[in-house]
């Protein structure tokens, strides 16, 4: 196997905080990859250096061979890159099918060369759509969607981009247990399906169940990297979650 | 219906209409409805920024005398040229002015954007009123001729007939705009930036089109107004009337809509243009102010909005 996203000595600061330090991680083609850490410790920034929402100041992101240092967030998008916010940022004033229409008009047709157009657009968009269980909403506004259904439609906006790798940024943060286990099935399906998968989370069950591999970040540093049963054991690990 | 029946059929109302007046014969008539059409181009200009993009621009002024400098300068450079290529100047004018505002302001959200195009207003008011060659503050007189080329008769219905045109193009863009690619990534953008560029939406570059289309319009809508007016000076170029009104018709007429800023300047057109004639010709901006207020309050979505079948 080949790392198909690579980080390098990534650093990132804002102002005199130091956010993230000097982070090296490697994502191999198809894997599942867990990434937890406590409040504060540099997670969702590294997602959004990675995914170019944030310029990082050192170190560098290679993505399928290629680097994509200066590249803007939405030619990252294009390249294969997806990902999900942690709060859902849904498309307010356009429908489900619009919502997802948006990644396919602007990441899948700028991609491929048979560009998809008029009825072959509304068809995918209601396929993704119904892979996450969200068909008979196909044609709602967003605000008529409960929680756990945005998160869904978070998901599925992603999904539709057609992502190599698809970064989940706390897709299940106060679902209850059922609805965590929806989004775990959802995320293996779509991993099965030969997308990697890098999963964020705090819910540590999901994160058991879901991940071959485990980093963890503390304080914008990666202290572990390995097999998840090893990796909660690791004492530094431990310290960091439960103190001394 | 298609792009290209849409047009025909565009023209075909336009014609009509255009017949009406001829029909009419009323030289006042034309007068007015060249205000009413000239602030559809107007509306849908600004519509196309602040409706379908989200970013509200106060700088309307600015773009409109660009485009209605643009004329004055040509007049007396090149006192031959057919008011038609003028305004193809005005609106190129106006766009790029409109691309460079949005190139340096477009990192700004919200109601930061708004204040740094009402600073380009002000900018661009203050640089017209010290450039002498234009009549600085003393303003500029533009001869017109007397009857149209053309088509005969008096010249105002040769300035009629030039603004419909005009407005059946813009009408035609922004419904094109509306169901393209281009218009889901603008709705993209107006709803969560972030999200939009996550997407894959190219935000910056789209919003370079749109800022550059919305001015070049408003500069295209301004360009025949010294041949209007006969003779510009920067208050009335630059009156705050235009930037209210242009903002005021497509939020009640209904932003999400190209119809919307027709419905809004037909109605607010043509209840200023009676109240002027019928109470006081100071009532223009109270009537966009107030009906402004209450269509906020009582269809936020505006007339269109209140038509739409709730989904």
């Amino acid at each position: 196997m080949t790392a198909l996203l690579h980080v390098e000595g990534l650093g990132k600061r804002f102002g005199g905080f130091v956010a993230l330090e000097a982070i090296d991680l490697e994502v191999q083609d198809g894997e599942r990859l867990g990434l937890i850490g406590p409040n504060g410790s540099g997670k969702s920034t590294l997602v959004n250096c990675i995914c170019g929402t944030l310029r990082n100041e050192t170190g560098s992101v290679s993505f399928a061979g290629e680097k994509l240092d200066g590249l803007l967030a939405h030619q990252r998008t294009r390249r294969g890159l997806g990902r999900s916010f942690q709060l859902p940022r849904p498309f307010a004033s356009l429908s489900l099918v619009e919502n997802l229409r948006i990644p396919i008009l602007y990441a899948v047709n700028a991609r491929s060369s048979g560009v998809l157009a008029g009825a072959a657009i509304d068809a995918r968009c209601r396929d993704v759509l119904s892979q996450v269980g969200l068909a008979e909403k196909a044609d709602r506004l967003p605000r008529d969607l409960t929680q756990i259904e945005m998160r869904k439609l978070e998901l599925a906006r992603a999904m539709a981009s057609e992502p190599r790798v698809l970064i989940a940024d706390e897709a299940m943060a106060g679902l209850s247990h059922g609805e965590v286990d929806e989004i775990i099935a959802l995320l293996i399906r779509l991993n099965e399906r030969g997308v990697t998968v890098v999963m964020i989370e705090h819910i540590m069950r999901a994160v058991m169940e879901f991940s071959q591999r485990l980093a963890v970040l503390v304080a914008g540093k990666k202290i572990a990297d390995g097999v998840p049963k090893d990796v909660v054991r690791d004492p530094e690990v431990v310290r960091a979650y439960l103190g001394e | 219906m298609r792009g290209g029946p849409f047009i025909l059929v565009l023209i075909a109302v336009a014609a009509a209409i255009f017949a009406f007046g001829r029909w009419l014969d009323n030289s006042y008539a034309f007068f007015v409805a060249y205000v009413v059409v000239q602030y559809i181009v107007l509306g849908t200009a600004w519509n196309i920024l602040g409706g379908y993009t989200g970013y509200v621009n106060f700088g309307i002024t600015a773009f409109f005398a660009i485009g209605a400098y643009s004329s004055v300068v040509l007049h007396k450079l090149v006192p031959a040229m057919p008011l038609p290529a003028m305004i193809v100047v005005g609106g190129v004018m106006a766009g790029i002015v409109g691309v460079g505002t949005g190139y340096l302001t477009l990192r700004l959200r919200g109601v930061y954007f708004s204040i740094a195009t009402l600073a380009l207003a002000v900018v661009v008011q203050t640089l017209i009123t010290n450039w002498d060659f234009v009549g600085g503050a003393r303003g500029a007189y533009v001869l017109r001729p007397r009857t149209a080329p053309l088509i005969g008769g008096g010249y105002i219905e040769y300035l009629f007939l030039i603004m419909l045109g005009l407005c059946v193009i813009a009408l035609a863009t922004a419904r094109a705009i509306e169901r393209s690619s281009l218009g889901f990534g603008f709705a993209a953008i107006r709803d969560d930036e972030a999200a939009a560029e996550a997407s894959g939406v190219p935000t910056l570059k789209l919003k370079l089109i749109a800022t550059g289309l919305s001015g070049g319009f408003m500069g295209m809508a301004g360009a025949p107004l010294p041949f209007y007016v006969t003779y510009l000076d920067p208050s009335s170029g630059f009156s705050l009337n235009y930037a209210v009104n242009a903002i005021a018709m497509p939020l009640i007429g209904g932003t999400s809509s190209w119809l919307g800023p027709v419905i809004g300047a037909v109605l607010v057109g043509g209840l200023q243009e009676y109240l002027r004639v019928t109470i006081s010709s100071a009532v223009n901006v109270l009537v966009a102010g107030v009906l402004m207020v209450v269509f906020v309050i009582i269809a936020p979505q505006g007339i269109v909005g209140l038509f739409k079948r709730k989904r």
